[in-house]
This record gives structure tokens, sequence and C-alpha cells, in this order.
């Protein structure tokens, strides 16, 4: 078991350009990297389920029940003021972050999932029916699958499906032939969490608009690794998870071009999304309020606030440019492995590290990475469809954050010839 | 690494590399299908249960190291065995595997998985077949899993 000590002391290969970030500096911004599990370094290779949290969203989460807690909108004292304050305070950096037209077209949800169960719900009930035809990819995460499916059953619309070659990239010409006149949404990952597919979004963008159909994209990998701007993208929907960026559970946001959302009728009904209720009738809110029913999670958003900034404090091309040569070495490095094959080689590729071992079960490789302190994710990502593509039970999965070093990279490629060795291979 | 290697003994990777009974069962009476949608795995249980008494037993499917030696053990010890027998041996080895107390089951090889007691989240794994043995035995339509 010598492959996994010293990790953190160990340097990146000779040769090897280093990157411009300093990301010992940054691991120093995050308390649970710097934990031993079963007596080894921690390495944690799953951020593409959930990232670490920085000091600084650690704080403000404390910070804010500690000095301001309060509700929001309601309240005429100090506090509530504060809280209000801070949590539409969020809202102008979201803004920002996605440079999107307005802060009404940013809904603080729970996350991704239930920012595409929010269009499937409003958009979807109020403009798909019988007959009409929503595109998703082979690729897409469950959640942005299941909603459509049960809003297909609800209205008796058809899902359409866009393949994926063998690389893991979409089949574009597949895609511009199942863009009919019924099609009513595209809905797709920017970037798949099974594969690490960067999608031609634009392209896609560009031809479903010349058809007249609003786009959705899935942006829960995406939002940590690549630069969005909504405006340029020119995107109907886009939805990402604040726990993927650095930002706490619980909390995400749907943006929505101000056109539709004024358009759609509201999600969930209840005490802040309304103008007056009576028993008779209730008119809703303005934009962002009407689909913000009930009491939100006020400290989750100010996490989120504060995830933001430290993203954008190091600036997310510089994150990119880094974790693109931590994942360059990582393929290299997994090719000179006899045995390892990676699933998903798309030439636009990002963070994701998806493999599979000659005889040897992804379960059993996540099982024996998990004593040498490597945390990867085993299973199927819940991204069956990808599995079924591949014929494949589960892959292992390494993804990578902005902390991530080629020192970790080299451990992980130790502990998975250390896998083949405990199963004599 | 010596916990990794009471998981992973010598008979595991053996009844891995080649599982017992790994054959669809033509004249079978009783089957059932296990799934664990938490890592893929599968398996399609097959028994011939004669006059109480389970005369054949043999599986096919996919599944980690764990959960293909499980039923790889778990076929060859059913073999000739009571369906009463066969339920207390599933009792046995829930006990075996999650470490809680009961009386005290002889499991003669069974006892090798003994080591995933160690790995709560392998739990699972090895109780697969177990459970599709349940579901068996009971004849239930429905694919059993693990969630
Ligand atoms: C591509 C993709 N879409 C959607 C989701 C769902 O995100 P959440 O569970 O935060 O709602 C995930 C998370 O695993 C994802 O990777």
């Amino acid at each position: 078991m010598s492959g996994a000590e010293g990790t953190a002391e160990r340097r990146p290969a000779a040769g090897t350009t280093p990157p411009a970030l300093d990301v010992e500096r940054i691991r120093a911004d995050f308390p649970v990297l710097h934990q031993e599990v079963y007596g080894k370094p921690l390495v944690y290779l799953d951020n593409a389920a959930t990232t670490q949290k920085p000091r600084a969203v650690i704080d403000a989460v404390s910070r804010f029940y500690a000095h301001d807690n309060s509700n929001v909108h309601r309240g005429v004292h100090a506090l509530s003021q504060r809280a209000t304050e801070e949590y539409e305070g969020v809202r102008g950096k979201v803004r920002e972050f996605l440079n999107a037209a307005s802060e009404r077209e940013l809904i603080f949800v729970r996350g991704t999932t239930e920012a595409i169960n929010l269009v499937a719900a409003t958009f979807g009930r109020a403009r798909i029916r019988a007959g009409d035809e929503i595109l998703l990819t082979e690729m897409e995460h469950h959640s942005n699958i299941v909603p459509w499916q049960l809003l297909a059953e609800q209205v008796g619309a058809t899902i359409k499906v866009v393949p994926i070659t063998d690389t893991g990239e979409l089949v574009m010409e597949s895609f511009e032939q199942l863009l009919t006149d019924r099609t009513r949404l595209v809905a797709v990952a920017h970037l798949s969490n099974a594969l690490g597919t960067i999608n031609p979004v634009r392209r896609i963008i560009q031809a479903a608009h010349d058809a007249g159909v609003p786009v959705l994209l899935d942006g829960a990998q995406a939002a940590p690794h690549i630069r969005v701007d909504v405006r340029e993208l020119d995107c109907d929907f886009y939805a990402f998870s604040g726990h993927k960026i650095y930002g706490p559970t619980g909390i995400g946001v749907l943006y929505g071009k101000e056109k539709w959302l004024e358009d759609m009728p509201p999600y969930q009904g209840g005490g802040e999304m309304i103008r007056q209720v009576s028993f008779t009738r209730s008119t809703y809110g303005d934009l962002p309020a009407k689909f913000e029913a009930g009491t939100p999670n006020i400290a989750g958003a100010v996490g989120l606030g504060a995830a933001i900034d430290y993203v954008r404090g190091i600036g997310l091309d510089a994150i990119a440019a880094h974790e693109h040569a931590v994942l360059e070495y990582a393929l290299a490095a997994a090719d000179a492995i006899p045995g390892m094959r990676v699933v998903g080689r798309a030439r636009e590729k990002a963070s994701i590290l998806s493999f599979v071992l000659d005889g040897i079960h992804p379960h059993d490789i996540g099982t024996i990475l998990d004593r040498q302190g490597l945390a990867v994710r085993a299973g199927h990502h819940c991204a069956m469809p990808v599995m079924e593509h591949y014929c494949l039970p589960a892959t292992a999965r390494a993804s990578f954050a902005v902390y991530n070093t080629r020192a970790e990279v080299d451990a992980l490629m130790a502990g998975i010839r250390k896998v083949q060795e405990v199963f004599g291979l | 690494m010596s916990d990794l290697r009471d998981l992973y003994q010598e008979v595991i990777f053996d009844h891995n590399r080649n599982p017992r009974n790994f054959r669809a069962m033509e004249d079978a009476n009783r089957t059932a299908e296990g799934f664990n949608p938490l890592c893929g795995d599968r398996l399609t249980l097959y028994l011939k249960v004669d006059d109480g008494r389970i005369v054949d037993a043999s599986f096919q499917g996919s599944g980690c190291a764990i959960s293909t030696a499980s039923a790889s053990l778990m076929t060859d010890a059913l073999k000739g065995r009571t369906v009463e027998e066969a339920e207390g041996l599933f009792h046995g080895f829930h006990d075996l595997i999650t470490g809680e107390g009961g009386a005290p089951v002889d499991l003669g090889k069974l006892e090798v998985l003994s080591g995933v007691r160690e790995f709560p989240t392998r739990v699972k794994c090895a109780t697969l077949a177990w459970h599709t043995l349940n579901a068996a035995l009971d004849d239930q339509g429905e694919p059993v899993t693990t969630e």
C-alpha cells in the first residue's frame, strides 16, 4: 500500500506544465479535504455527485444564522429586512453569474431536479398537448428524463431521444431529423455527468430556435466547470444546483426567459407567491415571487451567494483550464493501464473520468479504492440509458474539481493498480 | 489492507471467476428476479422444489464479485435442503452479514462472506441472492429489489 501515501507531498510528473492556479492555496480553503480515512489521506474524486464547501460558504451560512436569521419579505423589523436584502442580493449575484437580463428571470429552487420539474409542471402542462413531442438525449440524467415522462403520460405527448455515438457524443444528424414541427421543447444536458461530454449547445439552440422550439439546458454539471452566459447561449431555461458548485445542498436556480415565465402558471401555491387571496379567486405575485411559494431556503441562498463569490474570485476560465489539465493528465494515465477502459471520449469533454476495468465490477473497484482513501462513485450515475448504450451495468467514476491535483490522479492510478492486484489481474 | 483481504477471500474470487450453478434451469418450478438498483446487480434464481425439498438450484445474472460469489455459494448450499432449512440459512446468513445476534446457525462455506460485516455499503450485494431466494420460495411475481 505505497500508492496513496505521501500524496500531498508528491509533485506532478516532470515535463508537464504546472497549472496557473495555486491549488495548494485553494485546498487550504476546504476544511473537509484535510483528513484521513482508513489512515490514508482523503482524495475526494466524487465532485460530480457533490462538491466540498470552502470556509467562506460554511462561514456565510453560520454567520447568517448567528446574526441575521429571520424570514424574508414579510417583517417590518430590522432582521427581516437584513435577511431579505441578503436573500435578494444573492439573486443579483446569480444574475451576474449567468448574465441573465433581469433578476425577474431567476427562481430559487431546491436544485436542478426541482427546476426541471417546475418547467415540466408549468410550461409543460400549459403548452404541451397530446401528440406533441419532447426531445431529449440518450445521455440525460434521470432528473431530465422522468419529469418529462410524467408529463408525457399526463398529456399524451411523446418523448423522442437523440442517440449518442460510442465516444459519447450526440448524433447531431439525428437531432436535426428528430426536431420536427411537433417538437415543443428540447431538454439537454450542457455537460453529461456520466460521460463528461460538453454538448454543442449553441448549435442545438440555434437549430431548435430556427424551428421555433424552446430549449432547456440542464446545467447541473456545467455550472461549476464552464462559464455560462445565458444571453449569449440564448437558451430558454437553464437549471443548476448550488451543492455542485461549492454551495449548500437544498438550493438551486432556474433561469427562464421572462416571456416564458410571465406566461407560465404558478408551480406551487402558498405564501410569498400571491398578491391577493380570497376564496373566490387569488391573484399571483410578480416574477420571481410567483414561483417561490412558501419560506425559501434563505440560509442556503446566502451560502450559494458565497459560493458564487468564491468561484468568481478564482475565475471560471482559470478553473476550467486547471481542471482540463488534470483531466488530460488522467486520461493519459488511464490509457497506460492495461485493462482499464475510459467510457466517454468526446472531443469536447470536462471533469469526468468514467471507467471500467476488465474482469472487475465497478462496485468492487469502489470498495477497494475507498479503503485507500480514494472517494469515487460506482454505479449507473442516474443515467441508466447511458449504461445500456455501452451494455454496462455500471461504471466507476472519478470527477474533478478546482482543488484536485495531478498528484491525486497519480494516487488514483496507483489505487487502480492495487485493485487489479487484489483481483489477481 | 487486511480487512480487504477479509472481504475478498480466495474462495470468493474463485466463485466470482467460476460461479457454480450458473445456468438457466428449464424445469425450474420456482424462479425469482433480484435487482440492486444502486449498483445495477441483477440475478435470476431458479429452484426445483420437490415435496418440500430443494433438489436443484441455479442462477444467472451479472454483478460484483460479492454478489456473484454469494449467489454461487448460496445455490451450492441450498441443494438437498428442505424449504424450512433454507429459511433457517437465510436468517443465519443475514445475522452473519449484519453482525446481529441470533441463534448461531451452522453456515458452512457461507461463512467466507462474514467479512462483509465490516463493509456496510456492501451488505446488499451479499444479501441480494438471499432476498431473491425468499421471493422464489414465496413465489412472488414481482422482482425483488434491495431498495
Ligand atoms: C447532469 C445532472 N442533472 C441533474 C442532476 C440533479 O441534480 P440535483 O440532485 O442537485 O437536483 C445531476 C446531479 O447528479 C446531474 O449530474
